[in-house]
């Protein structure tokens, strides 16, 4: 087996991948969430001062995509590579918004687990010696996406309650091979079989996604003989409360326990009660932001020594559901450690 | 795993999800329908009076009660108030008049980003179309039953 293969699922980088900066743009309805205080910038309105919703994404990804490369003490120069998603067909949003930018281009679409796709391919590339420093993120956006997935929105019907609400923004990333002490770093990243359980319910995307989550996620703790005690925090991506619960009977069912490490962005990202979200949050930014908002700081303050962050997608697109196909789901995953503090913050 | 293996699994999960997804409120969404359609059927009614009171025909009442109806909802639709109006009423909203109205104004002002032709123009139906479509269809259907009704009798 190749060095750096754990397993089917896991590999172990040679040196830690440095997280030199994150940078977190969010929608009125987030900035008004739990993590409201914590991101950098929010928005006033969710057309963020453009004429289409799809123009307000472009910009909320190249704002914040400039930002985290600022607040990372570079410039667009000294990034070699720019990965990043969304949720639009033909992944729009981040095509327009990083057009201007100027930094080789990849595009990736893992639906809601697009962060953790990029995240961990870009720590790949820096540690097979391809590149030095890498911007990644990923987006979403309420109205964008309703749009393009399900009904307008002037449209009065009623949601049930394991539907999720698709959120509004971007996190970023810059991922550095020239890190320090003081910065979280990626150690293991861990890619999913796209698993599907023949769900067909586009309103229940926690249960079409959480057999992938418990799925790699039990690869993981085989291939690297570990147990969830390892991590102080387990993320998964957004999953909801649904989805959360699901994934906690799946893995007690292998026989791992999730206590209270466990959570889900889906979860962190609103207040379901005073929001009215159903399930919780969903899209390419909960996790994007539950991350760059919220874990980051965690783990740059030493309060998170390991953590394994797990977005989450559902790989469907409208024609395929219309067509009566399934949801197929899949994970991607990135181990988080920190060195910082020894414990005093 | 074969294929037997692989359905059970799936029956198996299909039951865990039964069991971990709340249900909808439905006796309290059947309430709230009720009343709330209750109240736009008692609307029309309190219009259809006034008309005919005025001296209107009962087509032209008909007519009337219909385009106020339709108007309501299409400015309520424009002004953002109807998606919350229907997210409490849910079928209260839907199914009178007023849920075709808006069904036809909401694609309208949400794809006219996309211009007059492809995008007002043709996705201002997409969700009546098919309402119209296999509304006409039935009514042929009826009306080549009724027709053989009446040869017979």
């Amino acid at each position: 087996m190749i060095r750096k293969r754990l397993g089917r699922h896991t590999v172990k980088l040679d040196n830690p991948v440095y997280i030199a900066s994150a940078a977190s743009t969010a929608g009125k309805k987030e900035s008004e969430g739990p993590l409201g205080e914590f991101f950098d910038i929010t928005l006033g309105d969710d057309k963020f001062g453009e004429s289409t919703w799809e123009k307000a994404e472009s910009r909320i990804v190249a704002e914040n995509m400039q930002l985290a490369i600022k607040k990372a003490s570079m410039t667009a120069s000294d990034i070699d590579y720019c990965i990043t998603g969304d949720l639009l067909n033909q992944i729009t949003a981040s095509v327009f918004g990083i057009k201007e930018i100027n930094i080789p281009f990849v595009g990736v679409y893992g639906a809601c687990s697009t962060m953790g796709e990029a995240m961990g391919l870009g720590a790949m590339l820096i540690d097979g010696g391809f590149a030095e420093n890498v911007l990644v993120g990923a987006s979403s956006h309420f109205c964008a996406a309703e749009k393009q997935f399900r009904a307008p929105l002037g449209m009065g019907s009623q949601r049930p309650p394991t539907s999720t609400w698709t959120t509004t923004g971007d996190g970023a990333v810059v991922l550095t091979k020239n890190g320090n002490d003081g910065m979280p770093f990626i150690t293991e990243v861990l890619t999913g079989d796209i698993v599907d359980m023949n769900i067909k319910d586009p309103n229940n995307m926690g249960a079409a996604m959480a057999p992938a989550a418990a799925e790699l996620m039990t690869a993981y703790f085989k291939e690297t003989k570990r147990e969830p005690e390892y991590f102080d925090v387990i993320a998964t991506g957004d999953l909801g409360y649904t989805g959360k619960t699901l994934v906690t009977e799946l893995l007690a069912s292998e026989g791992w326990a999730l206590d209270s490490r466990y959570t889900d962005c889906g979860i962190e990202i609103f207040d379901k009660d005073s929001q009215d979200t159903h399930s919780g949050g969903s899209g390419c930014a909960c996790s994007a932001l539950v991350f760059t908002a919220k874990f980051y700081k965690l783990l740059a303050e030493g309060k998170i020594k390991k953590m394994l962050f797990m977005p989450t997608g559902a790989l469907m697109s409208p024609t395929s559901s219309q067509q009566g196909e399934s949801i197929p789901g899949i994970a991607h995953g990135v181990v988080i450690e920190s060195r910082c503090c020894n414990g005093h913050i | 795993m074969n294929q037997s293996e692989k359905i059970k699994k799936q029956m198996e999960y299909s039951h865990m999800v039964q069991k971990a997804s709340p249900d909808s409120p439905i006796i309290m969404d059947c309430v709230k329908a009720f009343v709330s359609g209750g109240i736009i059927c008692s609307i029309g009614q309190m219009l259809r009076n006034y008309f005919t009171g005025q001296g209107l025909s009962q087509d032209d009442t008909g007519l009337a009660v219909s385009l106020i109806l339709i108007a309501a909802s299409v400015l309520l639709t424009g002004l953002g108030l109807f998606g919350k109006i229907g997210k409490f009423c849910g079928a209260g909203t839907i199914v009178p008049i007023t849920g075709f109205a808006n069904s036809v104004a909401s694609p309208a002002i949400e794809f006219k980003k996309e211009g007059w032709v492809f995008g007002l123009g043709a996705k201002m139906f997409q969700v009546a179309g098919p309402v119209i479509v296999y509304g006409t269809v039935t009514s042929i259907f009826v009306g080549i039953i009724y027709y053989l009704a009446k040869l017979v009798m």
